[in-house]
């Protein structure tokens, strides 16, 4: 599937902390609620520009910090379609494929603030329009893809009852 | 081939022959989940259709983070971890039990050799006791709770050899930080730590789960280390559990190896907004505070308390400034209580707070006011963390975050113990 998209950037290291608050995360499990309040500390006004299926594009050790799933959650919750960054930190990185939410690895330095961008996330190709770039990233493979595809560890426990390593091909 | 210490616990628990790189299933020992993400797990349990929980005598639940509740839909996301607990015969740890990875530790449901999961970050702090565990997020523990197992990548190994022995008034916390300073805060991504060495072997349990409790802000999932007499000490009386510590073969790779002295090792102070921005104490002494956090998952163990209260003994900490103390579980606290150290902590000004993550993670119990500064013995300093993006946190050992709090400002704690 092609999916369009603004790329908000961001820079290396940013944590769960940043992307959703540990003051707001205890409190509910709304994540319509916490999507508010996604990235604010360090982007006041983030939710407000945020359109549904925008990007985040980012540096390195994304998602490092506190294991919260509830940071892919409000991420999704507020629409953001995926996260585009150089690497990711390991949790944060399960959490976004338990929950669907598209984790692609890929050089983004030359990506700027606002471009369009058009991927294909089975292919894992990136088209940054704006800047006429074409940039790859490698696809999952393995039990990883297996959880994506059926659209998250829920429906795939749901379907399965345990994880295997059978249909991955690994 | 030889093995790493998490080749061979990932092996041991998937049945298989597991090397670097593989992606495996495994078996885990236990699981837990604390009150940040354990409704969230539930709710991805009942998502799952399950009809009960695996192992229920492998699952614990610990209300630590915001315990006691401070506010109404606190209290019903707490409520919805009693209920689950109690259905499904699963163990539940209430508010004043104390930080989930201490009370996982007291109670010794990890083991040398031991397989363990924590929706919680810092669940590689207990790697200190050699045992394979490392944090994930709610929906997987869903799947363990479920299914009894989980998918593991079984990670590279970064051998880390620190040689020397730390001076008084350093210690393990200014050794950790040396590491996340010097490793930065991606640079074992994915990768599990093998630490050891004469200046490890030196150190209490106590200072070596402070230094495993810091592998996750260097990206790790876990930092390992060899058991020895005084591991096998701790467990002595815990638990009747047969278990087996794992070493690493001679033969064993790695992916990389690094060596640290710490004989001339200084204070160590982590600069706001980062855990990597690591200085020598000297660089930011006389920085003023307003407020000292004594306690978490880091630095809330017998052997912190008694190093804060060495400084602080007889002394009272400064106008304007709060102290805050939180003992990392009731069994730290019950033991502080009968050494004598509450009583120092309550004399100097300090205020005591239930066994529990305190104002660690901004829920509670003394978040900052804008424009103040924090310092405090916990693993994070990320803007926001304490409640606050416009209050600004320091993380030192739990004497200099005393000293400081008697000085108001930023101080060496040598100036009162050597």
């Amino acid at each position: 599937m092609i999916t369009f998209g603004k790329a908000h950037k961001f820079g290396d290291d940013i944590n769960t902390d940043y992307i959703i608050s540990g003051r707001h995360k205890f409190k509910t499990l709304d994540m319509d609620e916490l999507a508010c309040h996604v990235m604010e500390d360090l982007d006041p006004g983030f939710y407000e520009r945020c359109r549904k299926g925008d990007f985040i594009v980012a540096g390195k050790n994304f998602g490092c910090g506190s294991s919260r799933e509830q940071a892919p959650l409000a991420l999704k919750a507020a629409g953001i379609a995926g996260v585009l960054a150089q690497s990711f930190a390991r949790i944060y990185f399960r959490n976004s494929i338990n929950n669907g939410l598209l984790a692609l690895v890929c050089d983004t330095t030359g990506i700027e603030n606002g471009d369009e961008l058009e991927i294909d996330a089975g292919a894992g190709n990136i088209k940054d329009v704006t800047g006429g770039l074409e940039i790859s990233s490698s696809p999952l493979t393995g039990v990883m893809l297996d959880i994506l595809t059926e659209g998250g560890l829920v429906e795939y426990m749901k379907k399965h009852g345990r994880l295997t390593l059978a249909s991955g091909g690994d | 081939m030889g093995k790493t210490i998490s080749e061979k616990i990932l092996s041991a628990h998937s049945g298989t022959d597991a090397v670097a790189g593989e992606i495996v299933i495994a078996e885990l020992d236990y699981m837990m989940a604390q009150d940040g993400t354990a409704p969230l797990a539930i709710r991805s349990f009942e998502g799952m259709d399950a009809e009960g929980v695996a192992r229920p005598e492998r699952v614990a639940l610990c209300i630590d983070h915001s315990a006691p509740s401070p506010l109404r839909s606190v209290s019903q996301l707490h409520a919805v971890m009693r209920d689950f607990a109690s259905l499904h015969g699963v163990e539940l740890n209430d508010v004043g039990e104390g930080v989930c990875h201490q009370v996982m530790l007291d109670k010794a449901h990890v083991v040398p050799g031991s397989l363990v999961i924590g929706a919680d970050s810092h669940t590689c702090t207990y790697g200190a006791v050699n045992a394979f565990a490392t944090g994930v997020g709610s929906t997987d523990m869903a799947a363990g709770m479920l299914s009894g197992s989980l998918w593991f990548r079984v990670p590279e190994t970064l051998k880390i050899t620190v040689k020397g022995k730390l001076r008084e008034g350093v210690y393990a916390k200014d050794m950790a930080l040396m590491m996340v300073g010097d490793i930065t805060a991606d640079g074992a991504t994915y990768m599990a730590l093998e630490i050891g060495g004469e200046a490890i072997d030196g150190l209490g349990l106590d200072g070596r789960l402070t230094i495993s409790n810091l592998a996750v802000e260097m990206g790790a999932k876990v930092g390992l280390m060899e058991a020895d007499a005084k591991t096998l000490d701790f467990f002595k009386g815990r638990t009747s559990a047969r278990f087996e510590p794992v070493t690493s073969d001679p033969g064993a790779e790695y992916a990389d190896e690094m060596e640290f002295d710490v004989t001339s090792l200084e204070p160590q102070v982590a600069c706001p907004h980062t855990v990597d921005n690591v200085k020598a104490l000297d660089e930011v002494a006389g920085t003023p505070v307003a407020e000292g956090l004594i306690g978490t998952c880091t630095n809330g163990r017998l052997e912190d308390l008694r190093a804060a209260a060495a400084v602080l003994r007889g002394r009272k900490v400064a106008p304007g400034v709060r102290l805050i103390v939180a003992p990392a579980s009731r069994e730290v606290m019950l033991r502080a209580l009968r050494e004598g150290l509450i009583e120092v902590f309550i004399d100097a000004g300090g205020s005591v707070m239930p066994p529990g993550c305190a104002s660690c993670v901004g829920t509670h119990q003394g978040i900052p006011g804008d424009g103040e500064n924090v310092i405090s013995t916990a693993n994070r300093n990320f803007r926001g963390r304490m409640g606050n993006p416009e209050a600004f946190i320091y993380l030192a050992s739990p004497a200099t975050v005393a000293a400081s709090c008697v000085d108001g400002k930023i101080a060496d704690p040598r100036r009162y113990i050597v």
